[in-house]
Order: structure tokens, then C-alpha cells, then sequence
């Protein structure tokens, strides 16, 4: 009785599984096979995607590590070239001002030199000229003015400078 | 004391009136089905007919069919118990896998339900499936899909009260075993051709003598496979089957309601065994397709 064939049995359950294979094939397992083939093709993508997009922010950061390097190495070469043009400006406004002030010094001791030189020779002259008037009062006697003027230059060159 | 013997006399009152009811009822099952201790209402209960049993609310004669008469065959389509169950079963797995597949037409996302049916079809699609067939089995996927729902289902009945499952039928499991045969073949003629395949499944660099040997044991082992998965189905869940019943005939075959809860806990305990047996079977049934056509398909060379 268990084991009984029936064969109206074994044919409905063919009919039955193929209308429900049928059924199924466009109702459920197309959408849902497919859907699910769509969602891991967009997984992958998605996948592929943040890889190379992850691959681009490296170069990227790559790139702007260099270029912060370049720029620091700039920044420091600027800073260093202003340093050393600073110097320098400094030491030659320094040593300008240095022989300013050593040539402002030499001329005021040439005038004061030729100042000198004039005064003496000023000097020399009124000396001269004091002593003859003073010789011609006191000997009354008029010699040679010339004669005269030369002695005292003499007497005046034989004695010690200043 | 008083009390304790008080509570004992009502138990006893209450297990005799239980006991009472019990006996009624096994005495109608007797009037119905014959004697209950030889067990016939078992195979009775287990077994095809042509009537829907609702005890005690009645029961529905299904129609019946004159019989069909095709090169000496008789042929009787009337509507049976398993072939209703089956169709039950059927209307079940279209309604779930729809509601199911409509879940991906709002989003590629899926919900809680249809997250669920497709645990249970990438399980199919990824590990049963396609590692044995190879990527060839792909086209071949709906048909293990509703193979293992259709199955699956049918198995599950089992377990409904005033259900029966039609995997528990011969009839049933031999034909999606012939199919299963069908589909087999099909499979290996299309990827080899009719000569090929056939050719194919005798390994190469046998000795001359052991040809007709081979050859024999080879074409027999293309009907065994089918006819172990048809066996291997039905045997499992009518086995269940029989175990649930015969378990609470004890209750019937003892005449006292003192066994019940021993008989009760055992028939639970072979219920729930019967919920893992309802997946296995339907994954074994499935898996072992999958291997042939997978065998069909990539013969050894």
C-alpha cells in the first residue's frame, strides 16, 4: 500500500513542478537571481571604484608632500637669501658709513691744517710787518725796505717752527 | 494529608475521565481504521487516498477521475491527498518566493523577508549549485531552486496537523527523481552530444574485457542515482512519518492516558527532528542532482 505506484500521482507531480518551475522561472527567480547578480556587479564596481579612487588620493597626497617639501625648501632658501642680503646691506651701510666718517674726519683735519698754514703765514706777515714798523721807530733810520723785509725773514725762517 | 489525598483521588478521577475520552477516541479510530494495535491505521494514515480527513470535523471526498487507459496502462488522474497537499505546497512556495521577489523591486536592498529567501538562494546558487555543476550549471538554476523550495515545502507539511506530506509518497519522490534522471541526461547530451556523453561514461584506458562490464554497471548506475534520491526522500519522511504516529498510537495500543506524556515528549522530540530532517533531505535531494548533472556535465577523462 506504501509502495503502492500511481502512476496519476507521479504525473500530476511532473505537471505540478513544471508549471511551478514555469511559474517561478519568470515570477521569482528571474527578479531575484538578477537582482542579485546587478547587486554584486555594483558591489564590485563600488569596490573597483574606492580602489582607484583611493589609488588617486594617494598620488594626490604624494604630489602635495612633494610640493609642501618644495615649498619649505623655497621658504628657507628665501628666508636664508634675504638673511645673507640683510647682511650684507647691513656691513656695507656699515662700512659706508665707516669712510663717511673717516673722510668727513681727513677733510676737517685738512681745513684745519690749511687753516693753520693760512694763520701761520697770516702770522708770518704781521710779525714781519709789527717788527719793521717796530725796527723803523726804534732806529728811525729807514734802511732798504726791502733789505730790510728780507732780514727779518731770515730771522724769522732761522727760528724753530711753531 | 487529607489534602494530599484529595488532590490524588481528583487526579486520579480526571486521569480516569481523560482516560475514558482517550479510549473513545480509540475506539472510534479502531471503528474507523481497523485494529488499533496491529497498526494498519498507521500505513493507513501515512498512505495516499482519496479523501481529505478533518477528524472530527469531518472529511472531503476528493473527485474522481475515470481512469485513462494508454498502451495497457491504466492511467487514474483522480485527485489524491498528496496531490492536493503537493499543490498547497506549491501555491506556498509561489506566494512566498513572489512576496519575496517583489522585495527587489523597490531597492536592490533587500528586507527582512527577503533577506531571508535569499540567505536560502545564495546558499543554493553558491554552495551547492555552482561548485558542482561549474558555471555551465547557472542556466540550470531555477530548476534546483524550485527543486529544493517545491521539496522543502512538501516536507514541511509533515509537521501541519491534518496535512500530509507528499514527499512521504513514492509517487511523488519517483517522479521528481525522473526528472532529476531527465535533467541529468539532457545536461551531459547537450555538453558532449548524444554519443559523446554515452561514450564519456566509460572511463578511458579500461582493458577490452572489462568494456561490456563497465558498460553494464555504468548505464545501471545512470538509473540507480535517480532511484536512490526517489528512495532516499520517501524513506526519510515516511520513516518520520511512521515514528510521529506510532507514538502516539501507544497511548492507544496501551489503553491508558499514563503513557501519554512519554509518548507525547517522544513524538515532539521526532517532530523537531523532522523540522532538520524537512531541510536536509530537501538539501540532500538538491546537492546530489547538482553532483550528477555536475558529473554529466564534466565526465571524467
Amino acid at each position: 500500500m506504501l509502495l503502492q505506484l500511481n502512476p496519476g500521482v507521479i504525473i500530476w507531480t511532473a505537471v505540478t513542478f513544471g508549471l511551478l518551475l514555469l511559474i517561478l522561472k519568470t515570477t521569482a527567480w528571474k527578479p531575484i537571481l538578477e537582482a542579485l547578480d546587478t547587486r554584486e556587479e555594483s558591489i564590485r564596481q563600488s569596490i573597483e571604484r574606492a580602489e582607484e579612487a583611493k589609488k588617486e588620493a594617494e598620488v594626490v597626497l604624494e604630489e602635495n608632500r612633494k610640493n609642501l617639501a618644495k615649498a619649505e625648501e623655497r621658504a628657507q632658501k628665501l628666508i636664508r637669501e634675504a638673511r645673507e642680503l640683510s647682511e650684507k646691506l647691513r656691513s656695507e651701510a656699515m662700512s659706508k658709513a665707516h669712510a663717511d666718517a673717516n673722510s668727513v674726519l681727513d677733510k676737517a683735519r685738512e681745513e684745519i691744517e690749511r687753516d693753520k698754514q693760512q694763520a701761520i703765514s697770516q702770522l708770518h706777515g704781521l710779525v714781519a710787518e709789527l717788527a719793521v714798523k717796530a725796527a723803523e721807530k726804534i732806529l728811525s733810520e729807514t734802511i732798504d725796505e726791502a733789505r730790510q723785509k728780507k732780514l727779518v725773514e731770515n730771522f724769522l725762517n732761522s727760528l724753530p717752527k711753531n | 494529608m487529607i489534602f494530599g489525598s484529595a488532590i490524588l483521588s481528583s487526579a486520579s478521577m480526571l486521569a480516569a475521565n481523560v482516560g475514558k475520552a482517550v479510549s473513545d477516541t480509540a475506539a472510534a479510530a479502531v471503528a474507523h481504521a481497523g485494529s488499533a494495535s496491529n497498526g494498519n491505521w498507521v500505513i493507513e494514515h501515512v498512505s495516499d487516498s482519496h479523501t481529505l480527513d478533518f477528524l472530527p470535523f469531518g472529511e472531503i471526498h476528493l473527485p474522481h477521475f475515470s481512469p485513462i487507459h494508454i498502451a495497457g496502462l491504466t492511467i487514474d488522474m483522480s485527485l489524491t491527498k498528496h496531490v492536493v497537499m503537493m499543490w498547497i505546497a506549491g501555491l506556498l512556495v509561489f506566494l512566498v518566493l513572489r512576496a519575496a521577489a517583489k522585495g527587489y523591486k523597490k531597492s536592490l536592498i533587500p528586507r527582512r523577508f527577503a533577506n531571508a529567501v535569499e540567505m536560502v538562494v545564495l546558499f543554493i546558487r553558491d554552495d551547492v549549485v555552482l561548485p558542482a555543476t561549474g558555471e555551465k550549471g547557472r542556466k540550470l538554476l531555477p530548476y534546483f531552486l524550485t527543486l529544493f523550495f517545491f521539496i522543502l515545502f512538501s516536507n514541511l507539511f509533515e509537521l501541519i496537523p491534518y496535512a500530509s506530506t507528499p514527499s512521504g509518497d513514492i509517487n511523488f519522490t519517483a517522479s521528481l527523481a525522473l526528472i532529476a534522471f531527465f535533467v541529468i541526461q539532457i545536461s551531459g547530451v547537450i555538453h558532449h552530444g548524444f554519443f559523446g556523453y554515452f561514450k564519456g561514461l566509460i572511463p578511458k584506458g579500461v582493458p577490452i574485457f572489462a568494456l561490456p562490464i563497465l558498460a553494464v554497471v555504468e548505464i545501471l548506475g545512470l538509473f540507480t542515482k535517480p532511484f536512490a534520491l526517489c528512495v532516499r526522500l520517501f524513506a526519510n519522511l515516511v520513516a518520520g512519518d511512521i515514528a510521529i504516529f506510532s507514538f502516539i498510537g501507544l497511548i492507544f495500543v496501551f489503553g491508558t492516558v499514563l503513557i501519554a506524556p512519554l509518548a507525547i515528549g517522544f513524538a515532539l522530540f521526532i517532530e523537531l527532528l523532522e523540522v532538520l530532517v524537512a531541510f536536509i533531505q530537501a538539501y540532500i535531494f538538491t546537492i546530489l542532482t547538482a553532483l550528477f548533472v555536475g558529473m554529466a556535465i564534466h565526465q571524467e577523462h
